[in-house]
C-alpha cells in the first residue's frame, strides 16, 4: 500500500472566483483514515483556509455529507483506503448551492421541513400527569426505520428530480412526514396529506431509488413516497366512490 | 432601543431546545430566539446514546435515585438539587414521549429501562442506543411547531454584551456571509455544550469547545468544579468514538489481556455471569478508567498503535440482543474498527468524555449575572459533582433547561431594555474579530499546532491522575500557550464560511477553559470521584467538601474560591460499589 | 451593522450538464420513464383511432389495419411496448416498497411482493396468449 494518497479538492471562494477550481493535496494513506481525516490533515498542515463542515466524526449529526468520486457520502464513514490508489475527488454534494468550497446551502431543505409538519398532531392531548401513551414494540417497528434520518441531505444530492425542480419536497422531509403518520400517537396524517398531494410533493416523485441507496441510515425515503402514494391514491378512491363518505 | 428578542438562547442541543420549547409553551407572546453555531439537529446531543434516566418503574424510587446521583457524585453535588431533579426528570421524560421520541418498550406498550452505571435500579430510559439522537431529533422537530421560536442557524456567538450588571445580548458572527451583529435581548441562556475537545482523546464533537464556559467567565461569571473531567471508560482508539455503557448494561465484560475481568481486583465486586446493578462492569466511570490506568502500570493492558487497550467482550450476549438493543454499537465497530462485535472482541479504553464542572448557577439555572442563565453540560447546578452517573445527563439537560427557560422567561417579563452603550460594546468586538484577527496578517503561531500543544498539555497534566508537579507543568505551558495564541497564523482573510476565524476564536475559548480546569485541579488537595491526585490520595471532607469556582481576576488571572456544597439528607459517607 | 456583504460573495449555483442524466444508469431510466408518457399517451391514440374504425364498418377497419401494418406505424408501435414494458417493470418494482404486507406480525419480505405481482403478471399474459390463439 503507497502511503500517500491525492485529494482532489474543490475549492469556491466567493470573494476570489466565480466558479469552483480544483485543487490537489497529497495526504497520508492510513488504514483507518477516513477522507474526513484526509481534510483534517489538509486544514491542520497543507492549508488553513479549506472549509467544509463536520462534527461528530461518527456518522450521526449529518454535517459532513460530501460528493466523493461522484458519489454522496459521510465523508467521516467513507474510507480512503477503499479508493486507493487514488486519487480521490472531493466536491460540494450536488444540487445544492455552493457558499463556500465543500460547503452547501440547505436554507431551502430547513423551510421545507416544518411544512410537513414533523412533530406530534393530537387534537385531545392527555396531559402527561397520566403516563406514557402506549406503544407496542411492533407499532414502534412500523415507523422507526424513518425515525432513523439523521438530515444528511445525501440523498436530495442523489435525486435528480430534486436537482430539476428545486420545489420538490423531496426525499427526506417526505419521509418524516411518513415517520409521524405511522407513528400510532399520531393523529395528523390528512393535515400532512394536504400538504403532500400536490406535483411537488409525492407526485413529484417518479421512483427514481437513488434517494434510497444514497441514504447512510437505511432510511429508504423511496418506499416512504411510494407507500404515500398509495395512500393517497386509496384516499382519493374513497373520496371518488364515497364523496361524502368517511375519509 | 427595544431588544431584538426577550430571551436569546445559546444552544440549540437538548437544554436549548427545551429552553426555547419552556419559553414559548409559558407565554408565545414572549420573543424568543435559539442562536447555534450549528444547525440545531447536528449539536452534540445527538451523539448520546445510552439513554437517560428517570425513576419510572414500579419497583424504583426518588430517594433511590437520589442517593445513587448523591453517592456517585462522591457528595460534591448539592442535594437540593438533586432532590428537584430526580422529581422532575420522569416528568420531563414523560413530555419527550408525548412529543414523539420513539422510547423503546415493553412487549405491553409501556417505557422499557435498563441497567447504567453507578444506579442500583433499572430507570435508564432508551430508543435503542440512539438515545440522545431521538431526543434531539424530537426537540428539534417540535420546536418547529412554536414557529415564535425565531432561529439563527450557523451564527457564532463571540461576546456577550454586559453593561449596567446586567447582559444585554450577544455579538455574533454569521459563519455563511462573515457578517458580524449585535444580537440584544432581556436575557441570555447559554446552552452551548461541553468543553472535551480541550483534551486530545475524547469522545465530543468538534463543536464542543467550551465556548459558552469562556464566554460566561471572560464576563465574569465564575466557572464552578472545572477540576472535574469524566473519562468514559469504553472509548475506541483513534477515533474516540464511545462505545456506550449500555453495552456492559446488557451484559458486557471488560477483559484485560489475559481475558481476565480485571475489575474485580479494585473493590468493585465478584463477578457474575448476569450484569449485577451498582457492581463490576457497571460500577462508576471514574472507577473504571482508574482502575484502567492500574491495569496498564500492571503490564496487563494490550498495547495497540493508538496507545494500551482491554477488551470489551459482548459475544456471549448473541446477535439477537445485539441488533435490538445495541445495533449503533455493531455499526460503529463494523464501519470504524472493521470488527463484529457478535464474533470479535471490541478495542477499548478511557476517554474524556464529560464535563462535571461549568457556568455557576443555582437552582433555576440563574448565574451570579443578572440576566444571564446556563444549563445543560456548559452549567454547573450542580448534580454531578465530582462524577456523574451515566444517563444523568440528559435529563438534566431537559430539567434545568426548561427551569432556566421559565426563570428567564420570568425575569425579562420585568427587566428594561438594552441600554445605548451596547451599540459601541458591539463595534469594540467588531474590531476585535475582524481588525485584530481576520484582516491580520501578521500572526505566526500555527492554530493547529497550538491546538495540539494545549491538547497535549492536558493530558500529561490533568488526565486521569494528576500531581501537583504535573499540574504546574501544565499551568506553565498553558500560560506560553496563551501567549503565543496573541499572534495566531490566520491566512484566511475572507467573509464566506471562513472556517480558519472560526477555529481561531475555538481555540481561545479553549485555552481559557483549560486554564480553568488546571487552575481549579492545582487548588484541590484531596482525591474526589475524578479528581484524583496522586500526592493527595485520600478525600477531604474537612477542606474540600465545597465547589471550587474559579474567577477572573482584574488581570485576566484564573482565581480559585470554594463554596460549600448543600446537603439535606446524605451526609457524606463511603462510596461503595458491589458490596 | 457591518456592512453589507459584498457583491462577490454570491453562492454557486452549478449548471446542469446537458448531459447529466447518462452519469448514472438510474439517472437513463429516470429520463426515459419522464419520455415514455409520449408513448403512453400515443397507444392511447392508437386504441381510440382502432376504436373508431371498428365503428365505422368493415372497410374502415381493413383500411386502418392496412395503415397499421405500414413500417412506421409498427416501428413506432414497437417502441411503444418497449416504453410500456419499462414502465410496468418500474410499477412492478415499487409495488413492494409502497405496499406493506403483514402476515402473522412478520412483514413479508419485498422480493416475495413483487414476484407474487411479476408471478401474476405472467400469468394474465399467459391467459391472454391462450385467448387469442386458440380463438
Ligand atoms: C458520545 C457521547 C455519548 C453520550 N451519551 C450519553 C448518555 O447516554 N446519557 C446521558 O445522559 N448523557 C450522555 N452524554 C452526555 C450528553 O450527551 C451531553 O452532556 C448533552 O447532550 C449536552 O447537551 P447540551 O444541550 O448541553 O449541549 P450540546 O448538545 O452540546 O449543544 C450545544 C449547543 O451550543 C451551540 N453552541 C456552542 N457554542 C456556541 C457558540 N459560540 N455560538 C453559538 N452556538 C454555540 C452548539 O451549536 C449546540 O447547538 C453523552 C455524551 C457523548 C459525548
Ligand atoms: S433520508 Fe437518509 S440520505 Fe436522506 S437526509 Fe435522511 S439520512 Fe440522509
Ligand atoms: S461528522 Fe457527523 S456525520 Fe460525519
Amino acid at each position: 500500500m503507497a502511503d500517500t494518497i491525492t485529494l482532489e479538492v474543490a475549492r469556491y471562494r466567493p470573494d476570489r472566483e466565480t466558479e469552483p477550481t480544483v485543487e490537489a493535496f497529497e495526504v497520508p494513506l492510513r488504514r483507518d483514515w477516513a477522507v474526513l481525516d484526509g481534510l483534517n490533515h489538509v486544514k491542520d498542515n497543507l492549508d488553513g483556509s479549506l472549509s467544509y463542515r463536520w462534527s461528530c466524526r461518527m456518522g450521526i449529526c449529518g454535517s459532513c455529507g460530501m460528493t466523493v468520486n461522484g458519489e454522496p457520502r459521510l465523508t467521516c464513514a467513507t474510507f480512503l483506503v477503499d479508493y486507493a490508489p487514488g486519487p480521490v475527488r472531493v466536491e460540494p454534494l450536488a444540487n445544492f448551492p455552493v457558499i463556500r468550497d465543500l460547503v452547501v446551502d440547505i436554507g431551502d431543505f430547513m423551510r421545507k421541513l416544518p411544512e410537513v409538519s414533523p412533530w406530534i398532531v393530537r387534537g385531545e392531548g392527555t396531559s402527561v400527569e397520566e403516563g406514557e401513551y402506549l406503544q407496542t414494540p411492533e407499532q414502534l417497528a412500523d415507523y422507526s426505520q424513518f425515525s432513523m434520518c439523521i438530515n444528511c441531505m445525501l440523498c436530495y444530492s442523489a435525486c435528480p428530480v430534486y436537482g430539476l425542480d428545486p420545489e420538490f419536497v423531496g426525499p427526506a422531509a417526505i419521509a418524516l412526514a411518513q415517520r409521524y403518520n405511522l407513528d400510532s400517537r399520531d393523529e395528523g396524517a390528512d393535515v400532512r396529506m394536504d400538504l403532500l398531494i400536490h406535483p411537488e410533493g409525492i407526485w413529484g416523485c417518479t421512483f427514481v431509488g437513488e434517494c434510497t441507496r444514497a441514504c447512510p441510515k437505511g432510511v429508504d425515503p423511496a418506499g416512504a413516497i411510494q407507500r404515500y402514494k398509495l395512500t393517497a391514491a386509496l384516499q382519493s378512491l374513497k373520496s371518488f366512490v364515497l364523496p361524502r363518505g368517511p375519509r | 432601543m427595544r431588544a431584538d428578542h426577550d430571551i436569546l438562547v445559546i444552544g440549540g442541543g437538548a437544554a436549548g431546545l427545551r429552553a426555547a420549547i419552556a419559553i414559548a409553551e409559558l407565554d408565545p407572546s414572549l420573543r424568543v430566539a435559539v442562536v447555534s453555531k450549528v444547525y440545531p439537529m447536528r449539536s452534540h446531543t445527538v451523539s448520546a446514546e445510552g439513554g437517560a434516566a428517570g425513576a419510572f418503574a414500579s419497583d424504583d424510587s426518588l430517594e433511590e435515585h437520589a442517593y445513587d446521583t448523591v453517592s456517585g457524585s462522591d457528595w460534591l453535588c448539592d442535594q437540593d438539587a438533586v432532590e428537584a431533579f430526580v422529581v422532575e426528570a420522569p416528568r420531563e421524560l414523560l413530555q419527550l414521549e408525548h412529543w414523539g421520541c420513539p422510547w423503546s418498550r415493553q412487549p405491553d406498550g409501556h417505557i422499557a429501562v435498563r441497567a447504567f452505571g453507578g444506579m442500583k435500579k433499572k430507570r435508564t430510559w432508551f430508543a435503542a442506543d440512539k438515545t440522545g439522537f431521538h431526543m434531539l431529533h424530537t426537540l428539534f422537530q417540535t420546536s418547529l411547531k412554536y414557529s415564535e421560536v425565531a432561529r439563527y442557524d450557523e451564527w457564532f456567538v463571540t461576546q456577550l454584551l454586559v453593561d449596567d450588571g446586567r447582559v444585554q445580548g450577544v455579538v455574533a458572527l454569521e459563519l455563511a456571509t462573515g457578517r458580524i451583529a449585535p444580537i440584544t435581548a432581556k436575557a441570555v441562556i447559554l446552552a452551548g455544550g461541553g468543553c472535551g475537545r480541550v483534551f486530545p482523546f475524547t469522545t465530543n464533537a468538534n463543536i464542543n469547545t467550551g465556548d459558552g464556559m469562556a464566554l460566561a467567565w471572560r464576563a465574569g461569571v465564575p466557572l464552578k468544579d472545572m477540576e472535574f473531567v469524566q473519562y468514559h471508560p469504553t472509548g475506541l482508539p483513534f477515533t474516540g468514538i464511545l462505545i456506550t455503557e449500555a453495552a456492559r448494561a446488557e451484559g458486557g465484560w471488560l477483559l484485560n489481556k489475559d481475558g481476565y475481568r480485571y475489575l474485580q481486583d479494585y473493590d468493585l465486586g465478584k463477578p457474575t455471569p448476569e450484569p449485577e446493578l451498582r457492581s463490576m462492569e457497571l460500577g462508576p466511570r471514574d472507577r473504571l478508567s482508574q482502575a484502567f490506568v492500574h491495569e496498564e502500570e500492571k503490564g496487563r493492558t494490550i498495547g495497540t498503535p493508538y496507545g494500551p487497550v482491554v477488551h470489551l467482550d459482548l459475544r456471549h450476549l448473541g446477535a439477537k440482543l445485539i441488533d435490538d438493543k445495541l445495533p449503533f454499537v455493531r455499526e460503529l465497530c463494523l464501519k470504524y474498527e472493521n470488527l463484529d462485535p457478535v464474533r470479535e472482541l471490541v478495542p477499548v479504553r478511557p476517554v474524556v468524555h464529560y464535563m462535571m464542572g461549568g457556568v455557576h448557577t443555582d437552582i433555576d439555572g440563574a448565574t451570579p449575572l443578572a440576566g444571564l442563565y446556563a444549563a445543560g453540560e456548559v452549567a454547573c447546578v450542580s448534580i454531578n459533582g465530582a462524577n456523574r452517573l451515566g444517563s444523568n445527563s440528559l435529563p438534566e439537560c431537559l430539567v434545568f433547561g426548561a427551569r432556566a427557560g421559565r426563570a428567564a422567561a420570568l425575569y425579562a417579563a420585568g427587566a428594561a431594555d438594552p441600554g445605548p452603550s451596547v451599540a459601541a460594546l458591539a463595534r469594540d468586538e467588531e474590531r476585535r474579530l475582524t481588525s485584530g484577527l481576520r484582516d491580520r496578517t501578521d500572526g505566526r503561531e500555527s492554530i493547529a499546532g497550538l491546538r495540539t500543544g494545549m491538547q497535549q498539555a492536558m493530558e500529561d497534566s490533568a488526565g486521569i491522575f494528576r500531581t501537583e508537579e504535573s499540574l504546574l507543568g501544565g499551568a506553565a505551558r498553558l500560560r506560553e500557550l496563551q501567549e503565543r495564541s496573541e499572534s495566531m497564523a490566520v491566512d484566511d482573510h475572507s467573509r464566506a464560511f471562513n472556517t480558519q476565524v472560526l477555529a481561531a476564536l475555538e481555540l481561545s475559548n479553549m485555552l481559557d477553559v483549560a486554564e480553568a480546569i488546571i487552575a481549579a485541579a492545582l487548588r484541590r488537595e484531596e482525591s474526589r470521584g475524578a479528581h484524583q491526585r496522586l500526592d493527595f490520595p485520600a478525600r477531604d471532607d474537612e477542606s474540600y467538601l465545597a465547589h471550587s469556582l474559579v474567577h477572573r481576576d482584574e488581570t485576566g488571572a484564573h482565581k480559585v474560591e470554594y463554596l460549600p456544597v448543600t446537603v439535606t439528607r446524605w451526609p457524606p459517607g463511603e462510596r461503595v460499589y458491589g458490596r | 451593522m457591518s456592512e453589507p456583504a459584498q457583491q462577490t460573495q454570491r453562492p454557486y449555483r452549478p449548471e446542469i450538464s446537458r448531459l447529466w442524466w447518462l452519469r448514472r444508469r438510474s439517472y437513463v431510466f429516470f429520463v426515459l420513464r419522464e419520455l415514455s408518457s409520449i408513448f403512453v399517451a400515443w397507444s392511447v391514440v392508437f386504441l381510440l383511432l382502432l376504436v373508431r374504425a371498428l365503428a365505422q364498418g368493415e372497410a374502415q377497419f381493413r383500411a386502418f389495419l392496412d395503415w397499421a401494418a405500414g413500417p412506421w406505424v409498427v416501428a413506432l408501435d414497437v417502441l411503444t411496448l418497449a416504453f410500456l414494458v419499462l414502465h410496468a417493470v418500474t410499477w412492478f418494482n415499487l409495488t413492494p416498497a409502497a405496499t406493506v404486507v403483514k402476515l402473522r406480525g412478520r412483514r413479508v419480505p419485498p422480493r416475495a411482493i413483487a414476484g407474487g405481482a411479476y408471478a401474476a403478471w405472467v400469468a394474465v399474459t399467459a391467459l391472454v396468449v391462450v385467448l387469442v390463439v386458440t380463438r
